[in-house]
């Protein structure tokens, strides 16, 4: 075939000098992110040419132990991104753990059962990475939504509990609107489906020469698979989070 | 009489600010009692303590022979209710706000109170389902207030809730919290109106992070 995918050293070499110019652009417009850019494409080219080795041996010994781990590595690592955005929230490592595995695992079992994709590493992989990948932004938007609303309705959070309410009565509106916040950009994005943009798995499928009609296929199960679990992900971490801004007491924590 | 409330050396420090010292009280059931002092003194500090929406560094609070630490806070604070100095209403609607007392202890929501309750403060039967975006300051205020009378406490705690209102809604409000007080209901009220002052079986003023008890005649 004429169109084979062909990224060799040299082209890759040669697409550093779009690196370059958005250094460049960073430079000039006083950005201060030229230190960033230069850490993100140092931690780029590491990362995934590590986990490109990783992966050729992990797919070509092809042993469901190794491929369980890997799938945990990868939640684990989505756990903590999603901790790192939850302003000290007390356990956040263990609630963002629980929330991205539960999602993760809910959505990757149905599919398996279902039989649609097949417990090998070459599929478990990389859709383990974009599950875990999008639930680790949605739980990271719950942190942060939930911290700004309890900064900004802490009055009224304050007048439920007078009336009588739990923290969890008292917090309703909060865990609903972080929720919301936490898939509303999974709803999006699966709304302006293949108006805006290609997503990424369907494009590396036409990239590699798949029929793109079976392409879609794959990525509409991909897009129910991602809405299932960014929504039991956000939704276990509001639940668990919401918690942790009262005292023993019932009390809201004053910071 | 009874003492309902029993404050026993609260203090209450933030940031190695003392607000609050060795503060002790004994508040008898079925009073209405007057707090006073000046802006900044720990007034709303203390009520807000005393109804168990925030901790204090030392000292206890016995309510009716019990420490506060073996209720449940939740029970508590449905008996000892506080009515915020500057409140927000929430939901869309009047109804919304008076339903939710009901909602926290699981009852079904009683219309005919909710009108009862309207009209103590001057409010017609109209005004349940309005929203909540249409309503004057004042109003806000008094819908606010009477969502801790709605269903009665055992203690009620309000934190200048007539300060901004006109004279004769002012007079609707303090003849409602006389009236609740009859009804067996013990009040603190903060507040800095003379007349309020005159009405009540006790003043107490917080100044200096500490609590004076004048007794009235
Ligand atoms: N969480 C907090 N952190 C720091 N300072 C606080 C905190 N809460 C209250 N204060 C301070 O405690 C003092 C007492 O506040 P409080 O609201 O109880 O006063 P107040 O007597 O009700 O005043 P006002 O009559 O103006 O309502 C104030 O100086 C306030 O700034
Ligand atoms: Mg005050």
């Amino acid at each position: 075939m004429s169109h084979q995918l062909v990224a060799n050293n040299s082209s890759v070499i040669l697409s550093f000098i779009l690196v370059l110019i958005s250094l460049y652009i960073g430079w000039k417009e006083k950005l201060g992110v030229d230190k960033e850019i230069v850490i993100a494409v140092v931690r780029a080219i590491i990362q995934l040419t590590i986990v490109g080795y990783v992966l050729k041996y992990v797919f070509k010994i092809n042993n469901w132990m190794l491929t369980a781990a890997i799938m945990l590595f990868i939640i684990f690592n989505a756990a903590y991104n999603a901790k790192q955005r939850s302003n000290k929230l007390p356990q956040a490592m263990w609630i963002s753990l629980l929330a991205i595995f539960t999602g993760t695992g809910v959505s990757i079992f149905v599919v398996i059962l279902t039989g649609s994709i097949k417990f090998v590493p070459m599929q478990i992989v990389p859709i383990t990475g974009m599950m875990a990948g999008q639930s680790m932004v949605a739980v990271g938007l719950c942190y942060r939504n939930m911290n700004s609303y309890f900064k900004d309705r802490r009055e009224q959070v304050m007048e439920k509990l007078s009336l009588g309410a739990t923290p969890l009565l008292a917090s309703k509106d909060i865990i609903r609107d972080s929720i919301k916040t936490g898939i509303q950009p999974t709803i999006d994005s699966a709304k302006t489906l293949g108006l805006v943009s290609l997503p990424g798995m369907m494009s590396g499928l036409i990239f590699a020469g798949v029929d793109p009609v079976l392409a879609i296929k794959y990525q509409i199960m991909v897009s129910f698979m991602l809405l299932s679990n960014t929504s039991l992900a956000a939704i276990i971490a509001c639940y668990c989070a919401y918690k942790k801004y009262y005292n023993s007491r019932d009390q809201l924590i004053t910071d | 009489m009874a003492t309902v409330l029993d404050i026993r050396n609260i203090t209450y420090q933030v940031e190695k600010q003392t607000i609050l010292n060795d503060i002790n009280w004994q508040i008898e059931e079925g009073s209405l009692i007057t707090v006073t002092g000046p802006s900044g003194s720990g007034k709303s500090t203390l009520m807000r303590i005393i109804a168990n929406l925030q901790p204090y560094s030392s000292g206890e609070i016995i309510y009716q022979g019990k420490s506060l630490d073996e209720y449940d806070p939740i029970k508590y604070r449905q008996q000892v209710s506080y009515a915020f100095q500057q409140p927000d209403l929430f939901g869309q609607t009047v109804e919304d706000n008076l339903r939710f007392p009901y909602m926290a202890r699981n009852q079904s929501f009683d219309q005919n109170r909710a009108y009862d309750v309207l009209q103590s403060v001057d409010l017609s039967k109209d005004y349940l389902t309005r929203s909540i975006d249409n309503l004057s300051g004042g109003e806000k205020q008094r819908v606010a207030l009477i969502r801790n009378i709605i269903i009665m406490p055992k203690v009620l705690i309000l934190d200048e809730v007539t300060t901004g209102l006109d004279d004769v809604t002012k007079t609707a409000v303090r003849n409602l919290i006389k009236q609740v007080n009859q009804s067996g209901v013990t009040v603190l009220q903060v507040t800095h109106d003379d007349a309020e002052i005159k009405n009540s079986d006790m003043l107490v003023t917080v100044a200096n992070e500490k609590l004076t008890q004048n007794k009235e005649e």
